[in-house]
């Protein structure tokens, strides 16, 4: 193994959702040593799937991300394999406590003593509820980074109010932004892009406090309010309204820049919405000449000569006669065909790609961005790759998407150095488990 | 008071959105970025919203909120002063980052062999569409082709309709952020280990390998064999999705995980009790979910997003009401806690916009100056970097560059 960035940081995660574990999820990839400790006699709503036992006839019923578990079966442990969560959850580590008795925050305590980092983004009070707050943590460590990611923000009317990031998203105005120009907001479907930035900018934010520790010797306390962190993606309507007072409202697929044609149009398709297979190609043609690229690609057709077309305003005014005119032409092709096409004359063009489509893809493919694992249960198949190549301090995937309870001997006798008596003590109090207890749900 | 990357000094070759916002995380908490653009200016100064609406390369909104704390320098890559000046800006520079597409960097002859030979120690980030190697390496993406290809926008918007993507450049947002966070990596990489290296990040890796519903849907596939249907989020359970409001709409998804909570919230309602409504598998069975959202959405008409919103809270249900801009710019919560800041522009006058990102309790964000106007610091900085004075005489401009 190379070495790695953050070789020799150690990360508690307390963490829920989405969120804060794709923030451990970087700093795993970079190299921290990530310990999440998980309540046997406690489900957290959305961490490791919507319940501990799901019914099988209820799989079907729900999204394939919430319901298709390996073989379209719950497994005699499911909360292993919620396809929601696994992705997140590779080169981790987990053990188990119940942190509601006391013996269970002393194990807490003393592995935060041998921590530099804890993250978490649980429901408001939670953390207060077991007594987890800066000052304890502080207590066990006085060098820790306590990292919390409140929806609002900790201070504040919203303080306590609950949310995941399409909660939240809809507070910063992104559900009224965008979606189909001619539908109300209610043909939006739930999205997360609150949860990526408010991750890639707690793991940002906790490389950033430990380059501060490095310096001066001081841990400290960071609050990522989420909402507040999500805000930037819709710069342009903030800015809008705070300069102009003018409100934006939602436009498709156009561009923010008015650069026309740009849009999602049909492409031939091996079936349809129902089945999935259904195709689409996106085309952004971005100015005057690439237009003229553009009619050339496609076979100049006469519509496309047309004069009206020849400027940006022009196929702005009139778009959707364009449109028409390209989904005609785009339905009878192949949406990879059209892509090569399109971008050999330098226009941006790509198939909007269904999930499983892009195992599939070339470049994905030469670049080998997926990476098999296998996970004991759920057998060997390929999970998405890291987000960044790096020529010295490759990320490499050496722990598959972890167990519930999996690294339960190497944190109690690797990590805090416990003798057998004191783990056999913990064991029978139903701390140490591979398996949630029967009376969760 | 001391910023915890003040000791950092960036060169930034980038522009646009996701590279400029990169490099504005690493200048919002501490670091010097020397931004260095050609003559004609990052294009985002050419992009709006402008300020009064009047098209001024120095009255970009998008252009200030990304390039905030930065300094600026014109440099004409294409000559040899240029190059020259751009090597004296790398010899003290700890991290560089550039977004030309791979063709431009060899042709201005300024890739990683380039950058190792002028500084041995440096580490370099290079963001691009589809990646430094692979068959799609030359090929383009905006916001749209980008998060169709590689976000989950697939299965985004009606069934019968097609796919729609979300708000503006948010996807570029979104892997600017996954850029700094890589970039931090590799920073760190520099002082842990001494190792300088060559980051390439790929635009469409950072979003399939991001967290927002791509992974679940690939693994999902994987698993079961199963894909991930385009559905609105509609009123569709109990209650789950978007409903109309007295004044609006609010956005209910999965909190009828919890019906506990929804009862309270209705304050008991009689209609709510049913104990039809109550049973684990009720919300599956969509005569049912029909019935109880007659009763619901009436209880979401009598009242407005903000007082449906409180009701929510009281019972801690999962509840967001749809604000416009103009309701999240006037609300006392944001406002009390200092989310907006305000700045002086030399030529913009007073902007306010959205601060710090994430509060860090020492050496946090600041707003030490505002973005810079094109070749501002020029001069200043070449002489930092101790070119002599006729050298870099020779560098100013042409017109409309300081």
């Amino acid at each position: 193994m190379t070495p790695k960035p953050l070789d020799g940081v150690r990360v508690v995660d307390l963490c829920v959702v989405w969120a804060g574990p794709f923030a451990t999820m970087q700093l795993a990839d970079l190299g921290a040593e990530v310990i999440k400790p998980e309540n046997p006699f406690v489900w957290q709503p959305m961490t490791r799937g919507a319940m501990a036992r799901p019914p099988a006839m209820m799989l079907p019923m729900t999204q394939a991300w919430g319901g298709g578990y390996p073989n379209n079966e719950p497994g005699e442990r499911p909360w292993n394999y919620c396809p929601t969560f696994v992705s997140v959850y590779r080169n981790k580590r987990s053990f188990t406590v119940d942190l509601r008795r006391p013996e269970g925050m002393e194990v807490l305590r003393r592995l935060v003593a041998e921590s530099d980092v804890v993250y978490e983004n649980n429901a408001t009070g939670t953390m207060e509820k077991l007594g987890i707050t800066y000052d304890w943590l502080r207590e066990a460590n006085p060098q820790i980074i306590f990292v919390r990611v409140p929806a609002y923000g900790s201070k504040g009317p919203y303080a306590q109010a609950r949310a995941l990031g399409v909660h939240l998203e809809a507070v910063m105005g992104h559900t009224l932004l965008r979606g189909y120009e001619d539908a109300d907001p209610s043909s939006n479907s739930a999205i997360y892009s609150g949860d990526f930035m408010a991750g890639a900018q707690g793991a940002f934010a906790v490389m950033a406090a430990l380059w501060h520790r490095e310096r001066t010797g001081e841990g400290q306390l960071i609050e990522v309010a989420q909402a507040e962190s999500a805000a930037t993606m819709f710069t342009q309507a903030i800015m809008d309204y705070t300069m102009n007072s003018r409100l934006l409202h939602a436009i498709g697929n156009r561009d923010i820049f008015g650069k026309h044609p740009c849009g999602v149009y049909p492409a031939k398709s091996p079936g349809t919405a129902e089945t999935m297979d259904d195709h689409w190609i996106s085309i952004h043609v971005e100015d005057d000449d690439q237009w003229q690229a553009f009619i050339e690609a496609i076979g100049s057709p006469d519509w496309a000569k047309d004069e009206r077309f020849r400027t940006n305003a022009g196929r702005n005014e009139h778009r959707q006669e364009l449109d028409e005119h390209i989904a005609a032409y785009t339905a009878q092709h192949e949406d990879y065909d059209l892509m090569h096409c399109l971008q050999a004359a330098g226009i941006a063009a790509a198939p909007v790609l269904e999930a499983s489509r892009m195992f599939d893809d070339p470049q994905f493919r030469a670049r080998d961005f997926f990476r098999t694992q296998t996970v004991e249960g759920a057998g060997t198949k390929e999970y998405v790759g890291p987000m960044w190549q790096f020529s010295e301090t490759p990320v490499e995937f050496t722990q598959p998407p972890v167990l519930f309870g999996e690294h339960n001997d190497y944190v109690y006798r690797g990590v805090l150095k416990m003798s057998d008596s004191e783990i056999e003590k913990l064991r029978e109090g139903g701390h140490i488990s591979m398996d949630f207890d029967p009376s969760v749900p | 008071m001391q910023q915890a990357l003040d000791d950092v000094v960036v060169l930034d070759l980038t522009q646009h959105v996701a590279g400029p916002y990169a490099t504005k995380l690493f200048a919002d908490y501490g670091a010097d970025v020397i931004k260095v653009e050609a003559p004609r200016g990052d294009i985002t100064r050419r992009l709006g919203p402008f300020m009064g609406d009047d098209e001024h390369p120095e009255k970009s909104g998008l252009f200030f909120v990304l390039n905030t704390n930065k300094r600026s320098v014109v440099l004409d890559l294409k000559t040899p002063e240029g190059k020259d000046a751009l090597a004296a800006l790398a010899r003290r520079a700890d991290i560089a980052f550039q977004s030309f597409a791979p063709g431009t960097v060899d042709r201005l002859g300024i890739g990683w062999d380039w950058f190792q030979q002028v500084n041995p120690k440096l580490t370099l980030v290079s963001v691009s569409n589809f990646g430094q190697t692979g068959p799609y390496r030359d090929y383009r993406l905006s916001e749209l082709v980008l998060y169709g290809f590689a976000g989950e926008m697939y299965s985004m918007g009606e069934t019968d309709r097609e796919p729609v993507k979300m708000f503006g450049t948010a996807a570029l947002f979104e892997s600017g952020s996954a850029v700094a966070s890589g970039a931090m990596g590799a920073l760190w990489a520099a002082k842990r280990h001494g190792i300088a290296q060559h980051v390439d990040i790929a635009l469409h890796e950072t979003q399939a390998g991001g967290v927002d519903r791509r992974h679940a849907a690939a693994i999902a596939y994987q698993f079961s064999g199963r894909k991930t249907q385009r559905v609105a989020s509609a009123a569709a359970g109990m209650p789950q999705g978007i409903y109309p409001c007295a004044d609006g709409f609010v956005d209910f998804n999965n909190a009828g995980l919890r019906y506990d909570r929804i009862i309270d919230m209705v304050g008991n309602a009689e209609w709510a009790l049913d104990p039809r409504y109550q049973e684990p598998t009720a919300r599956l069975m969509p005569d049912l979910v029909e019935e109880w959202n007659s009763h619901f959405m009436v209880w979401c008409l009598e009242r407005t997003k903000k007082e449906i919103w409180a009701e929510a809270r009281r019972a801690k249900v999962l509840c967001g009401p749809l604000f416009t801009m103009e309701d999240l710019f006037h609300d006392g919560h944001f406002t009390n806690r200092d989310f907006w800041t305000d700045a002086e522009h030399p030529v913009m006058g007073k902007i306010q916009f959205p601060g710090r990102p994430v509060i860090m309790e020492k050496g946090g964000w600041e707003l030490r100056r505002p973005a810079p106007l094109l070749g501002q610091h020029t001069e200043e900085v070449l002489q930092e970097a101790g070119l002599p004075a006729e050298t870099i005489g020779k560098m100013k401009p042409t017109e409309g560059v300081r």
